[in-house]
């Protein structure tokens, strides 16, 4: 209950009460925008969970993702949308699809792809679910968003109460973050200084070392070749193919 | 209506402009790097010195046959060339060319989240075409995208940020409108790092390890034919637009210039993103490829450090001069 009332006093600011003039069965065409781009997400997310090819899985994650950052867009939460689309398709599925590739990501099904958790997993995801919809619904049961007044979540409105209202849970994230940052670092140092000690030191970057960790990078690949637009008389460079 | 005629005459305007200007720069790439190299390049289709010869490997590459590898994932293959265009389309149409809401396709409000997150789904158009087609030269293209997509992206986020302090808005519109001529000097290193990261991204020499024609065989691209290839390489050429045109924006004032900011706007806008392109172009004839251990060196030794640096000089002078 607490934690339905901290979301609300979050609720309180932009958005009105206004549950009078709305009614269920009088939809508005961002309304049903709203529930079309919904099913769409939920589809692509139960795709995501699946679907037996590992790639397709992130693929279908992008969909999803993609999706959830038009519905904050049709909340008119402009600034969280363009974030969540910046930090999960372009680097978290990036990294997933990095990783994948890196060790292995047949073509077709994979077979191994199912986990024996399966029940347990249903189960978490079930009651986690159920959880977030019970508090939502608690805390927002009568909220409805003004979609005609000033934006409710442009990026002034979203900077104004994350740093004067929210600025301590703000900081205290931040310091997780850096923790967690400077874990890795101290993780990957321990786990690269073993092969560093076989390999020539070259070949051993201090930073990011998974990326440069395909063999044919490290290949002495024709380093008296300096010309990578060396062009063929008539056609320029790698435009060759013209 | 006069709304719907509004909107559909911007839409057509950026449509026209993403259609003409990646291939006025893939002419221009093919002229000057002949010019550097001692050599006339395209001569003949069209008449004066060949100025429609990409119209011609336009016809050429629409006749080719479409060819889909055997074991390739085929859905995805014939997915991920629009993957990889598309976005640079929609990052067109938040650059404003020149003063004022009426020179631009859309007023983004948070306009600089919204090109620098557009942009890096471009980049999942290459690792789609790396992984669906079935080939090591292909795959090893799309890691090395990945990686280069991951090393870079951070410092680019980084200078717009900067920017963004300065300028006290993340909207492109609302950075314009602040910009002094000073700006330039204050914010030249985050300027050049941004450009750097931006090259990379592109994947355009000297950062085109992920393509490296002579050995990975144009790494993700290795399988594709005919529109789809010809679609990569227009995504690649509008990414050197929407590239030059944000770091114009961002960095040199956009439509501001030593006269004639009002009416002539535009034309400042367009010099300096023909500028920004022709080094594009320069650079590539100069310098020899990295080496992929190189590139995310580069990026993590130097170029991230330096926009912090670029971030801490930016706090300082803007509470100073406040």
């Amino acid at each position: 209950m607490t934690l339905a009332a901290t979301v609300r006093h979050l609720s309180a600011g932009p958005a009105t009460t206004a549950a009078g003039t709305h009614g269920f069965l009088s939809p508005t065409g961002v309304e049903i925008a709203f529930l079309l781009v919904g099913l769409v997400t939920l589809g692509a997310a139960v795709l995501t969970v699946t679907t037996r090819q590992l790639v397709h899985a992130a693929l279908w994650l992008v969909v999803a993702l993609g999706g959830l950052a038009v519905e904050y867009l049709l909340l008119t939460a402009e600034f969280i949308a363009w974030v969540q689309v910046l930090i999960y398709v372009g680097a978290v599925v990036v990294l997933i699809l990095f990783g994948l590739m890196l060790t292995r990501a047949p073509i077709g099904r994979s077979p191994d792809a199912d986990s024996g958790n399966r029940w347990a997993a249903l189960t978490v995801a079930v009651a986690s679910a159920a959880a977030l919809v019970w508090v939502v619904v608690d805390a927002f049961r009568a909220t409805w968003i003004d979609l005609d007044g000033p934006a409710a979540g442009s990026t002034a409105v979203t900077g104004a109460s994350l740093f004067q209202h929210w600025v301590l849970p703000f900081e205290a994230l931040s310091v997780l973050l850096l923790a967690a940052l400077v874990g890795a670092i101290v993780l990957s140092r321990k786990a690269g200084s073993r092969p560093a000690r076989d390999a020539p030191p070259t070949n051993a970057p201090p930073t990011n070392a998974p990326s440069t960790d395909a063999a044919p990078a490290r290949q002495p690949s024709a380093r008296n070749a300096p010309a990578p637009n060396a062009p063929a008389p008539d056609a320029p460079g790698k435009d060759g193919d013209r | 209506m006069n709304d719907v005629l509004d909107v559909t005459l911007r839409l057509l305007i950026v449509f026209v402009v993403f259609l003409t200007f990646p291939l006025i720069v893939g002419q221009t790439e093919h002229k000057v790097m002949a010019h550097m190299q001692g050599r006339l390049g395209p001569m003949y289709a069209g008449g004066f010195h060949g100025w429609a010869q990409l119209v011609a490997d336009g016809v050429k590459f629409a006749q080719k046959e479409d060819v889909v590898p055997a074991d390739a994932d085929r859905r995805i293959f014939q997915l991920a060339p629009a993957v990889a265009l598309l976005p640079y389309l929609l990052v067109l149409l938040a650059i404003p060319i020149g003063p004022g809401e009426g020179a631009v396709g859309q007023v983004v409000d948070a306009g600089v989240f919204f090109v620098l997150a557009v942009m890096g789904v471009g980049v999942l158009g290459s690792l789609m075409a790396g992984w669906s087609s079935a080939n090591k030269f292909s795959l090893l293209g799309g890691l090395r995208t990945a990686a280069q997509l991951l090393a870079y992206e951070l410092p680019m986020l980084l200078t717009a940020a900067s920017v963004a302090m300065a300028a006290g808005t993340v909207s492109l519109v609302g950075i314009l409108d602040a910009f002094e001529w000073w700006w330039l000097p204050w914010q030249i290193v985050g300027a050049i790092v941004f450009f750097v990261a931006g090259l990379a991204e592109l994947q355009r020499p000297p950062f085109d390890m992920p393509v490296a024609d002579s050995e990975i065989i144009f790494g993700a691209y290795t399988e594709y034919t005919g529109l789809r290839f010809a679609l990569f390489l227009l995504a690649e050429y509008a990414g050197i637009v929407v590239l030059c045109g944000l770091t114009t924006v961002l960095f040199l004032g956009g439509w501001h210039g030593p006269w004639g900011a009002d009416g002539l706007g535009w034309v400042w806008t367009l010099l300096k993103t023909a500028l920004l392109a022709f080094v594009v172009i320069w650079l590539r004839v100069t310098y020899p490829r990295l080496r992929e251990d190189q590139l995310q060196r580069l990026s993590w030794t130097l170029l991230v450090p330096l926009s912090l640096a670029q971030i801490a000089l930016t706090g300082i002078v803007k509470v100073v001069i406040r």
